[in-house]
């Protein structure tokens, strides 16, 4: 129990992510990144993919389950989705994927923008842990981190590199 | 800071919304950066999200005010609350129900919000004081008092075009004794670190110890004029005037109405506000109110986003 789990290299993981992307991505296809990680794995597989369809980037926060009991943090970003939604082929990018309640606020996001006409997931890492129906279409790699070991945070310095590191749970600030 | 702020709770986050003064500029930038999340909200094809689903705010207006209940109501209905507007100067009080006895009726309605228009000063702090914790209140202009939102929208439209609040000149024209919308500005603009607020109008409506606020009175239009960023007419208060404290509006004109030749005067870049609504000819040229620099309109929208923010922040404050 007290070793740390094993996470793997972010780089790696997105490696992974791209091969398994590449040729099923339409030139329609748009892809969107959930703020904050989402939006960074999504910006490095739109250039790794080559995808003409200008990146969108979503805040969920006015969507989230959790704002009675957590508030509005401050700085909620413009959600941004530079192409038409009505059906378009669109593909929700997030870093790490746990219980679904991020991806479920989402996809209730897209649809307030109009009806896409088909809506899959990518992300960098699925933890387990889901208390929603819902899957990623592709994952970078897959590891089993029980609740209550904490949050799985990705980072990105300061030359883009990006890595994954856990915040352990009750461990303060 | 005074002792206590009765629109903090203990961990300093906002329960009401009843002045700007005392609010520290961190809470006043949080509302800023919230509200222009909502303005792109607001600019979308399905304008709404449902951060207070299932949540009642209640219009209280005890003074009628159409466009503020109004913008109040949209920003509500865009969060997805349920909204209950009560005129209230035609309902219960004329049969003798006291403020408190319509408060408290309402809470036990489930109210979660109220949105308080009073022409007494000091109405939503005390209906504040008397809910339950769970309720917010929001000011929406209380006698000669406080108008919080519009002051924030204010300097949410300052910010907008200006960017950095730290170099501005912002002159505020016209009824400073009776207006609350300019007390609020006042605060807003000195909290957030403007350097230099003018205030300029007739020695007859400017209150006497204004520049215990942190502000340059002048009382020539010109000299107030010259050189500013930002021009903040107010409404002439016909309502409220009482007295003979003007010859009249066309004398008011002649020396205190915004013209292109006055507006000339500040910066060329400088933008004019007005918090509606506006009296054509008497504070303000049409010329003007509809030219180039005027950002009147732009302060209608802004003003949905920035009640938005301040119902979001509030309801999720618990």
């Amino acid at each position: 129990m007290p070793t740390p789990p094993t996470l793997p290299d972010a780089e790696l993981s997105l490696d992974h992510l791209v091969s398994r992307m590449r040729g099923a991505i339409g030139a329609d296809t748009a892809l969107v990144g959930i703020h904050t990680g989402g939006v960074w794995v999504a910006e490095r597989l739109h250039a790794a993919l080559g995808l003409p369809t200008p990146l969108g980037t979503l805040d969920v926060a006015f969507y989230r389950d959790d704002f009675r009991q957590r508030g509005l943090k401050p700085d909620v970003r413009p959600s941004d989705l530079p192409f038409e939604i009505p059906g378009r082929d669109i593909v929700l990018v997030d870093d790490v994927l746990y219980t679904g309640r991020t991806v479920r606020a989402a996809v209730n996001l897209l649809f307030d923008y109009g009806r896409p006409g088909r809506v899959r997931l990518a992300a960098l890492l699925d933890r387990g842990g889901r208390q929603l129906p819902i899957a990623a279409e592709w994952v970078g790699d897959v590891v089993d981190v029980p609740a209550d070991r904490g949050m799985i945070v990705l980072e990105r310095d300061a030359s883009g590199r990006l890595s994954l590191t856990m915040e352990e749970a009750g461990g303060g600030a | 800071m005074a002792a206590h702020n009765p629109q903090l709770g203990p961990d300093g986050e906002l329960r009401h919304l009843l002045s700007i003064e005392g609010l520290p500029r961190a809470t006043l930038m949080q509302i800023l950066d919230t509200a222009r999340s909502f303005v792109s909200v607001t600019e979308r094809e399905i304008k709404k999200v449902p951060l207070l689903r299932g949540k009642s705010v209640f219009n209280l207006f005890f003074e009628s005010s159409t466009r503020t209940r109004t913008t109040f109501e949209i920003a509500a209905k865009r969060l997805s609350a349920d909204v209950v507007n009560l005129n209230i100067a035609t309902s219960s009080q004329s049969k003798g129900e006291t403020l408190l006895d319509t408060v408290a009726n309402l809470s036990a309605m489930h109210a979660d919000m109220f949105v308080v228009r009073h022409a007494s000063s000091g109405a939503p702090h005390l209906i504040a004081r008397h809910v339950g914790p769970e309720i917010h209140v929001i000011n929406a202009g209380d006698g000669r008092h406080a108008h919080p939102t519009q002051g924030l929208l204010d300097v949410y439209t300052i910010r907008h075009y200006k960017t950095d609040f730290t170099d501005l000149t912002v002159a505020i024209v016209g009824d400073l004794l009776h207006s609350r919308v300019a007390r609020s500005e006042i605060h807003a603009l000195t909290t957030l670190g403007v350097p230099e607020v003018r205030v300029v109008g007739p020695r007859t409506l400017m209150p006497p110890d204004i520049e215990k606020l942190g502000v340059r009175v002048f009382h020539d239009m010109r000299e107030g004029l010259r050189g500013v960023d930002v021009v903040m007419m107010l409404r002439l208060q016909n309502e409220r005037m009482s007295g003979a404290l003007l010859p009249s509006s066309q004398e008011y004109f002649r020396s205190y109405g915004l013209t292109p030749a006055r507006l000339a005067l500040a910066k060329p870049d400088a933008i004019v506000m007005h918090p509606g609504p506006m009296n054509r000819g008497v504070e303000i040229d049409s010329a003007v109110a509809d030219g180039p620099q005027s950002v009147i309109l732009p302060q209608v929208t802004f003003g949905i986003a920035v009640r938005m923010a301040v119902m979001a922040i509030l309801a999720g404050n618990g």
